[in-house]
């Protein structure tokens, strides 16, 4: 267990962002909260999962909802932390400490508000390793793990515990359905985590992994040199393209937003284009119309210059981009979680290959 | 005959012209003054001599960024209280969050938070706390603070509660100046408070600039109606535009491009302005600058605003060329101080102009004193001041064909005739003062952005037209005249139903006065 500094909070936002993969969010009004709660002086734990004990209760955490909504409701830690004590209200028992529920965006930083407040420690982990769309793509539910119960609070009195559901779609969907009654915006704690399936199904280290790839960016930036480099170095991936937008083509459908993005190739990449698909997340490339990169490897899509990534929404004609794959989480590798994340849960009928196979 | 005079003040100049119906007619250049009212008299009286029937101008506009300068040199602030209407949400997050230190220091008076604000679909959030916005306009009222920004969750789509606020401040402290974070942005809580924030902590300074602007006017023996140019290249009665100052922040830039439309009768182009120290590229659609959908930050603020999407290039004539080592351009220019201390000019600095000069590209000064300037380095930096203008040129196109550029600015003359990606360069007459001629053919505009549910798209933007065409006639504008020349929207992720977020813009003449 070790205490996080405020300067950590600045690395985990712009790390946490690449790792969103397109998606997950802006990490600044959840930066925003941890500067705030560090000028009162507080000060957040890390904690490794080989700390917890089997039978300790983790709360995983997550803010749900639309981003646009989130741009006026502003989240604030007491909401977050009250989805976590109705839990344990719910359960009659108490958490030993709080967890993300993905590590890619805003979500990356919500539970360290929900922490300060009940001063509980934050496991080093996730159960995405980035940003997904859906309750079924983590790792929890590629290990069959129980999805219930779970609790989703809004800022007025407003709770709701979903006690069973039938499934992880089905849990989507009636949570889902809750989080747009109370404006399409909730802070809620999914179903509770034992020490054990955490130790054994999270993704551990991915939020000292995410700052460490802030930290990488900051550095380099400082120095002058190629931030992309750096990440690359830091988080061992690979160089995909590099270019700029030459065409992109948004639409919503099912409440995601689907889109592709279409980059001219420059410099050693001149006289290519790869063609980006997004479903809230960056999902498939194709070089020059065949496959090149696809879900669950990591596709990040960062600004030449700053290194800063660049969201699904925010994506426009003429940024000049570099588009870098990350390597996923072992466990969304296996045949179970190809199922769950691979190019066919989007809806792509692809093989997964990895790049870095 | 219509005759409109355009007055653009800017950092170096101010510059005057006058139009007679569509023909520039007069034009003058004078150095801008500390005071800046000083220099529009004295822009104006030049032109009344040069053109006395500018004496009889049904209009004049003025564009200037004095406002903008105020908050980055934090000078001329007011003091005011912020009200934010939305607890029990962004509680953690109040007023002046994020902003600087040494800002939030001069300008932050009483912060209020009340319950109240809205949902996405208008519903309310909770009921609004009248109570406390009583309570808090007296104690606003008894602190004596003369500025109040209010900003509602949600408030773009429902502005009920700000309404309501600024009736309770009417009653309880009738003198302070209000201002509703509805009427100046667009969705995004924290942005749109701050640029409540920095209008009202201007608003003073807006009013007694603008009274100084029209007795300028009034000195000058010209009695037209006075208006001040916004952002997004329209005009407001000066009375209207004095509320909100913050409207006027990127004036300066927008003008030139609505200039370089004008007077080149191109609606469809990018236009690149080449000052002394750098060079605006943007972009023109139906004869308006293409506007940024980013966050834009003014002093160190976060807000969103309508600007014009612009890149700014470190390059101008006075951009001072290095030679010690290799060969380097910019960022650093003389400035306003390039006829003193260019090379041509007397001067020991070798800058850009000089070494257009020395290529024939323009006949400035004293050419011989660049004639021994080393062929191979001329030939260098030209190429280089190409390749940076042909890359921000490609960074401002909108798709991948050739597009025409419009070349303005007292350093046009930088811009080489042929460019890739640039299907022709066009160099028009009155290039030097096409902001004065921007400002001068401004016409009103009004902007609806908001989220509809469960309307087909085309019924969505119907109905946000019709709200913008209102909102238009509100400012100032010839219904009759009327045109759209913006629609945007967007799918919203993870909202119910068919979610459609529409922004639409329309413009028209504005109306002659009763």
């Amino acid at each position: 267990m070790r205490p996080v500094t405020a300067d950590e909070f600045e690395s985990l936002a712009i790390g946490a962002w690449i790792l969103g993969t397109g998606g997950g969010g802006s990490p600044y009004l959840a930066l925003l909260n941890m500067r705030q709660l560090y000028r009162k002086g507080v000060v957040c734990r890390l904690m490794d999962a080989a700390e917890l004990h089997d039978d300790d209760l983790v709360a995983v955490v997550s803010n749900m909802g639309a981003p646009l909504v989130g741009q006026e409701r502003l989240t604030d830690p007491k909401t977050m932390a009250l989805a976590v004590t109705m839990m344990e209200e719910y359960l009659g028992r108490k958490f030993r400490a709080v967890m993300s529920l993905e590590i890619g965006g805003g979500n990356s930083i919500q539970p360290f508000m929900a922490a300060a407040i009940l001063d509980l420690p934050v496991v080093d982990g996730d159960c995405m390793g980035r940003a997904f769309p859906e309750a079924q793509m983590t790792s929890f539910a590629i290990h069959d793990l129980r999805m219930y119960p779970l609790t989703l609070v809004d800022v007025r009195d407003n709770a709701v515990v979903v006690a069973r559901a039938a499934s992880w779609k089905w849990m989507e969907r009636i949570s889902r359905k809750a989080c747009v009654e109370v404006g399409s915006i909730a802070s809620t704690c999914k179903a509770p985590r034992t020490g054990k399936e955490i130790k054994e199904c999270a993704i551990l280290g991915s939020t000292t992994k995410a700052i460490g790839i802030g930290r990488a960016v900051q550095a380099a930036r400082r120095a002058h040199r190629d931030p992309i480099e750096a990440v690359l170095e830091v988080a061992t991936g690979v160089k995909i393209f590099s270019g700029k937008i030459h065409d992109i083509a948004r639409r919503t459908t099912e409440g995601f937003l689907r889109g592709t993005a279409t980059i001219e190739g420059l410099d050693d990449f001149r006289g290519h284009a790869l063609s980006l698909a997004f479903q809230n997340e960056f999902a498939v490339g194709w070089l020059d119309g065949e496959p090149r990169v696809m879900t669950p490897d990591l596709i990040c899509v960062l600004d030449t210059v700053s290194g800063d990534a660049i969201g699904t929404e925010t994506l426009r004609y003429g940024q000049r981009v570099t588009v870098i794959a990350l390597p996923a989480p072992p466990i969304l590798l296996t045949p179970k979680g190809i199922e769950h994340v691979g190019p066919r849960a989007f809806g792509y009928d692809l093989d997964f290959r990895s790049v870095f196979a | 005959m219509r005759r409109r005079i355009g007055i653009d003040v800017g950092g170096t100049n101010t510059d005057a012209v006058l139009l007679e119906e569509d023909t520039v007619a007069a034009t003058v250049k004078t150095p801008t003054t500390a005071d800046v009212t000083t220099g529009i008299t004295r822009a104006l009286a030049a032109l009344v001599e040069r053109a006395p029937t500018a004496r009889d101008a049904h209009a004049v506009m003025i564009g200037t960024t004095h406002f903008t300068n105020a908050v980055v040199q934090r000078r001329d602030l007011g003091r005011v209280a912020a009200v934010r209407i939305g607890l029990p949400s962004g509680a953690s997050l109040p007023p002046f969050v994020d902003w600087p230190e040494d800002l939030a220091a001069l300008v932050r008076g009483e912060v209020v938070m009340l319950e109240g604000g809205h949902e996405f679909d208008g519903r309310p959030l909770v009921p609004f706390d009248t109570k406390g916005m009583r309570a808090a306009a007296r104690r606003i009222r008894d602190a004596g603070i003369r500025s109040v920004a209010i900003a509602a969750v949600f408030s773009p789509l429902n502005a009920s509660a700000e309404e309501e606020a600024a009736a309770i401040l009417r009653e309880e402290c009738p003198d302070v100046a209000v201002t509703l974070s509805h009427r100046l942005g667009r969705i995004g809580l924290l942005e749109r408070e701050n640029a409540a924030l920095l209008n009202a902590c201007l608003i003073e300074l807006a009013r007694t600039t603008t009274r100084a602007f029209s007795q300028a006017l009034r000195a000058s023996g010209i009695a037209a109606p006075l208006y001040l140019t916004q952002n997004d290249g329209t005009v407001m009665l000066a009375e209207v535009a004095e509320a909100y100052p913050v409207y006027s922040f990127a004036s300066g830039p927008t003008n030139s491009m609505r200039g370089a439309a004008f007077l080149s009768k191109r609606d469809e182009a990018l236009v690149i302005d080449v000052g002394g120290t750098t060079t605006d590229i943007g972009s023109l659609r139906h004869g308006f600058p293409r506007e940024a959908n980013n966050v834009v930050e003014i002093g160190g603020v976060r807000t969103l605003f309508r600007m014009p999407d612009l890149l700014s290039l470190g390059l101008g004539g006075g951009t001072m060329v290095g030679t010690t080592q290799a060969l380097t351009i910019g960022p650093a220019s003389v400035g306003y101080r390039l006829t003193e201390q260019g090379l041509v000019f007397g001067g020991g600095v070798l800058t850009v102009t000089d070494v257009a000069v020395a290529a024939g590209l323009i006949d400035l000064g004293d050419r011989a004193r660049v004639a021994s300037l080393p062929a191979a380095l001329v030939e260098e930096a030209l190429a280089r001041i190409r390749a940076t203008i042909e890359e921000g040129v490609d960074r401002m196109k909108t798709d991948a064909g050739e597009a025409p550029l419009i070349a303005v600015g007292g350093g046009s003359f930088l811009v080489p005739p042929r460019l890739a990606g640039v299907s022709e360069v066009l160099n028009v007459p009155h290039q030097a003062v096409a902001n004065a001629v921007g400002a001068a053919i401004a016409q009103v505009s009004g902007e609806v952005d908001q989220i509809f549910q469960d309307l087909s798209r085309d019924e969505a933007i119907a109905r946000a037209r019709r709200a913008a065409e209102d909102k238009a006639v509100a400012a100032g504008a010839d219904r009759a005249t009327i045109n759209v020349v913006e629609v945007e929207d967007l799918p919203l992720a993870y909202l119910p139903g068919n979610s459609l977020r529409t922004r639409v813009r329309v413009v028209g003449e504005i109306a002659r006065q009763p």
